[in-house]
């Protein structure tokens, strides 16, 4: 295989979030930069979604593995805030995909975030956003939970950030 | 720049938030409705991620990794407010200490965000923003229940009045304070504590409760210095039982 960066990215699309199956974590915005040396060796750089995501360095050893599989076996992988995460980050695909998995998406925000975006987060069944919010913790940190006021169904958001 | 008092700084923020991560953590099965017990765990896996984030800043610098730094030092060795370590107390205490603990928190992250020492400021301006779910969940509850039943504004204006010289004891000044804030590392704690002020009272307004009289109260202090309450040296022992069992078992 021809090392590029477009080729790593293409293989790392494999690699899901372990507890939204349906999300690549490059559409989830962690992989934050691929870097190819002279010498062929490849360097994946990444981000938390949130610092104290137990998920992450199974996402670190899923990338690893990742590209073993395809026979790259000269590489890091590093874990750093350089390029700290956020919610505007997760692309057009990731998003779609979170709402066809039942959880709304973030709402995209300029430069600041104000929370109160929080009570009027669109619910991902009926599109409605006659929605309350519940609590800003769910059952993992990423997540924040809500009611829709129409179709009457609790529902989960990945929490902008 | 001074490395000591870069570590210095490293230090204090990284032990508050394990110490008050740990804390968070012995609401979990115990909330008084699920929505609680659920932020409570919330917040304690946030925060202590937070700390791992700056005790790999200070392994960087040198130090041991964290789960060491994190499990074998004795309570003298933590710098953490003497706030954090108090026992849960009942729902109402530690609703009115993470109120303080968190708005003080949120101010010092959006300060260190400017830090002039690029490590900091990175890890701040992550950290930041994960904050100010905590402040939103502190400020929601000590506003509706601030103003609701009799007991509720009872119970909470007594727990106020308990925390509030051990949350003054937060802005406690490290020996390095003026070194930190001519580098442009730190604001410093004056600068902090004045916001913090600020923005609690912009809440507390909106409820029953008042905030007593500053100038009658003595800040509890010496936690950045190593000294603590009884209750430490148990949470800790708890904290690192099972890694004492064996410090080399890979988990």
């Amino acid at each position: 295989m021809n090392l590029t960066n477009e080729n790593i990215l293409t293989l790392l699309e494999e690699v899901k979030d372990p507890e939204i199956p349906v999300l690549s974590l490059v559409d989830l915005g962690v992989i934050t930069g691929v870097e190819i040396s002279e010498d062929d060796h490849v360097t994946v750089n990444m981000t938390p979604t949130f610092a104290g995501c137990p998920a992450m360095d199974y996402m670190k050893k899923d990338v690893e593995r990742t590209l073993e599989k395809h026979g790259i076996s000269n590489y890091t992988v590093n874990m750093t805030f350089d390029k700290p995460w956020d919610s505007n980050k997760l692309s057009e695909k990731g998003r779609q995909h979170l709402k066809e998995f039942g959880l709304a998406p973030p709402p995209k925000y300029d430069v600041i975030l104000d929370l109160d975006i929080l009570e009027h987060v669109a619910c991902p069944y009926c599109d409605s956003e006659n929605t309350t919010l519940r609590t800003p913790f769910g059952p993992t940190l990423c997540r924040s939970m809500h009611y829709c006021n129409d179709c009457k169904q609790m529902f989960e958001q990945f929490k902008p950030l | 720049m001074n490395e000591q008092a870069i570590k210095d700084l490293l230090y204090k923020l990284a032990d508050d938030q394990l110490i008050l991560g740990h804390r968070n953590s012995e609401w979990t099965g115990f909330g008084p409705i699920l929505e609680e017990d659920i932020a409570f765990s919330s917040m304690a896996q946030d925060k202590i991620g937070h700390s791992l984030a700056f005790y790999t800043l200070l392994q960087e610098l040198g130090e041991a990794d964290p789960d060491t730094v994190a499990f074998t030092r004795n309570a003298n060795q933590f710098h953490n407010s003497q706030l954090v370590e108090l026992p849960n107390g009942e729902y109402d205490f530690s609703l009115i200490r993470h109120f303080m603990y968190d708005n003080a928190e949120i101010i010092r992250f959006e300060m260190l965000s400017q830090s002039s020492y690029e490590p900091i400021a990175k890890v701040a301006t992550k950290l930041k923003g994960e904050v100010k779910y905590h402040v939103l969940h502190a400020n929601t509850w000590i506003k509706n229940l601030g103003s609701s039943t009799e007991e509720a504004i009872l119970r909470l204006q007594s727990a106020l009045n308990e925390a509030l010289p051990y949350a003054l004891g937060m802005f406690e000044k490290s020996k390095y304070e003026q070194e930190l804030i001519d580098a442009g590392v730190y604001a410093g704690e004056e600068a902090v504590k004045a916001e913090w002020l600020k923005r609690i009272q912009v809440v507390l307004e909106k409820t029953d409760l008042k905030l007593p009289d500053l100038t009658s109260i003595n800040p509890k202090f010496g936690g950045r210095y190593g000294e603590h309450t009884e209750y430490l040296q148990p949470l800790l022992d708890e904290m690192a039982e099972v890694f004492k069992i064996d410090p080399t078992a890979e988990w």
